[in-house]
């Protein structure tokens, strides 16, 4: 089975506290750490799974700009087999169908059974999956938390839904898949694996090469546009606890005692 | 431009979402009268339809078997079906607005937005809109040119419901323009989530950790004052992810619905996905050490100190008030 699975490099979230900048029209990006967006490593992490099981191939591609490839690099000491960085100045403020349609030229170019995104990305819409499938045409399903391949021309996937129930739907191959967090336990990336894959030369393709006509993609094509980042007037603030933390203990029982919580 | 609301219902029951599309409408054009959408098969079409026509001015109702599972591809197909060019489609953000409406609106040929939070203004054919980046830490203004029509998703609970006075919506059939469908994606069945060893639904005080506890060794930390306390121990998503706890301990949309008496939030940002299982006006308790946590914003007491410190200290104090040992209420 070939399958691609889309990748962003995103601001993580986890080491960074994402902040206002002091113009105020953007996030702080002095001293960001980036990493790969978390649902997409989920999604590198099944895809190799199913490599496994059924055989296969697992390629990653990502659209962006020379920073991206260190996400790549990392996908490839997961055992990712090969790397894309679709690059070109031309996709420059891109919307989600901006975006959906490079993926879609690119993905037009090879020959995939099954693509895997993330469900969404931490600075996203949970939106280029649902658009990528639908302009190739392709079934989708969202919100997926478990393959299992039956044949050559169908899987079996659940979505997450509600109360942490699963909804069972059988797709038809090819399919584009949004993968949720949980789905599998990524494997660990040692500093080792990704020297070891740090001289593979990864292709980057532009538009030109990949079909694509400028004025399909970019700023100028984009219906939905961020204007700003801003910090939303507070409207209920918590009342915060001062003194010792042997003072806010104290207080703390004694609230939760008031409301019934405990004797 | 033309305003629709699509109508998620289950087992004839009409989803609060309902009236806070509404909401969302009359703030996107105050003089327009939505349209409702809703799509299903045999009485409890019906019945949904009666209900939403009590307070939409007109109510499309689309029959068909195939509809009678919300299958997005399906819904998809006929919403293609009978929307007119240019419409702007309003959609609740949640498991099925995620499936169905950003590849609608490659169909319609129409923009998209996600998880909008509030409409803050609309000139000619662009709206702004409000949404949240990073887990809620930041937000942004948005653009959107709907000249060619737009699927708005809509975050659920972001709209208050209006009160306004009962209608008696006209309901038009539009089944027949339907016709049959098929899909690629077939629905099978719906697997109930198990409920685990704790049922933390069942507790009157949950300690919840997030991904602040930062590895499983120190959920004991937590589970200590929970002992203590008579209460369990709950916890958000990621802590879930990592396989931390069980499933059936996560609170929030994709989890349990809770309803204790106090709810201590410890080292839980507040993203709205793990509000959303928290009802019953509980007190909120939050430990973070981020003071611009957004939890803070909706918690009604907030400490800040880091979860591994304070929780000790906090089961010491309680153990203390309840005359408990600590050997009796140690780990288990
Ligand atoms: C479709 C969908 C469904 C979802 N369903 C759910 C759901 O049902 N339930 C749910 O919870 N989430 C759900 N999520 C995920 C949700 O969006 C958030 O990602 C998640 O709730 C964040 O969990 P968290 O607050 O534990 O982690 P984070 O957002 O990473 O926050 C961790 C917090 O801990 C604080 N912290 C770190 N270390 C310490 C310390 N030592 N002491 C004190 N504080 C500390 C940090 O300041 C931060 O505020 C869903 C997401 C999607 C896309
Ligand atoms: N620039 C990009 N390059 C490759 N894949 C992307 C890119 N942006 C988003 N994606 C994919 O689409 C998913 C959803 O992103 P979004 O719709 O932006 O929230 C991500 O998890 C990725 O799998």
């Amino acid at each position: 089975m070939e399958i691609l699975v889309c990748v962003k490099r995103v601001p993580d979230t986890s080491e960074n506290e994402i902040v206002l900048n002091s113009a105020g029209n953007d996030i702080e990006r002095d001293d960001l750490v980036f990493s790969v967006n978390e649902w997409d490593n989920y999604a590198v992490e099944e895809a190799l799974q199913i490599a496994d099981r059924v055989g296969g191939n697992v390629t990653v591609v990502t659209v962006g700009g020379e920073d991206d490839e260190e996400v790549l690099r990392r996908e490839m000491a997961m055992g990712a087999k090969h790397a894309v960085l679709i690059s070109d100045e031309a996709f420059e403020g891109s919307d989600g169908k901006g975006l959906a349609t490079i993926l879609k030229a690119f993905i037009e170019k090879g020959n995939y059974d099954l693509i895997l995104t993330g469900v969404q990305a931490d600075d996203g819409c949970a939106q280029v999956g649902g658009m990528l499938a639908a302009m190739l045409d392709y079934p989708f399903a969202s919100l997926v938390n478990a393959i299992e391949v039956l044949d050559g021309k169908r899987i079996k996937v659940c979505r997450e839904i509600e109360g942490g129930n699963k909804e069972v739907n059988e797709v038809d191959l090819p399919c584009v898949l949004s993968i949720q967090t949980g789905i599998n336990e990524p494997r660990y990336v040692g500093m080792r694996g990704i020297r070891q894959v740090a001289s593979i030369e990864i292709p980057t393709p532009c538009a030109a090469d990949l079909g694509i006509d400028p004025a399909t993609v970019g700023a100028a094509a984009a219906k939905v546009r961020r204007v700003d980042y801003f910090v939303p007037a507070v409207t209920k603030q918590a009342e915060m606890l001062q003194g010792s933390n042997e003072e806010i203990a104290d207080k703390v029982i004694e609230l939760a005692k008031a409301k019934g919580g405990f004797r | 431009m033309r305003t629709f609301a699509y109508i998620l219902h289950k087992a004839g029951v009409v989803d609060d979402s309902a009236t806070e599309l509404l909401t969302a409408a009359k703030k996107l054009d105050p003089g327009a009268s939505p349209i409702a959408i809703v799509t299903g098969w045999g009485p409890d079409l019906d019945s949904v339809c009666d209900r939403v026509r009590t307070f939409y001015g007109e109510v499309w109702k689309i029959g068909s078997e195939a509809l009678a599972y919300p299958n997005a591809e399906l819904v998809r197909s006929a919403l293609v079906k009978v929307l007119p060019t240019g419409s702007v489609l309003l959609v609740a953000h949640e498991h099925f607005g995620i499936d169905l409406s950003p590849g609608l609106s490659v169909k319609l040929n129409s923009a998209f937005v996600s998880d909008v939070l509030d409409i803050d203004g609309v000139e000619g054919t662009q709206v702004k809109v409000v949404r949240q980046e990073f887990g809620g830490q930041i937000s942004t203004h948005v653009r959107c040119d709907v000249s060619s029509g737009a699927v708005i998703n809509v975050r659920p609970g972001a709209f208050k419901a209006a009160n306004g006075a009962p209608v008696l919506g006209q309901i038009v059939d539009m089944s027949d323009e339907v016709g049959a469908l098929s899909a690629k994606r077939r629905y099978i069945e719906t697997l109930v989530a198990e409920s685990g060893g704790v049922d933390i639904t069942k507790y009157d005080v949950l300690i919840s950790v997030g991904r602040g506890i930062q590895e499983q060794g120190n959920v004991g930390i937590a589970q200590e004052l929970a002992d203590a306390m008579g209460a369990a121990v709950s916890c958000s998503r990621p802590v879930v992810d990592a396989k931390w706890m069980e499933k059936s301990r996560q609170v929030g949309s994709s989890g349990k619905t809770v309803k204790p008496k106090v709810y201590m939030a410890c080292g839980i940002s507040g993203a709205f996905q793990h509000l959303a299982g928290i009802k019953g006006n509980p007190l909120i308790i939050a430990v973070n050490k981020n003071p611009k946590a957004p939890i803070f914003q909706v918690a009604d007491v907030g400490i800040v100190a880091d979860i591994l410190e304070f929780l000790p200290e906090l089961t010491n104090k309680v153990r203390e008030a309840r005359g408990i040992s600590a050997k009796a209420g140690g780990r288990q």
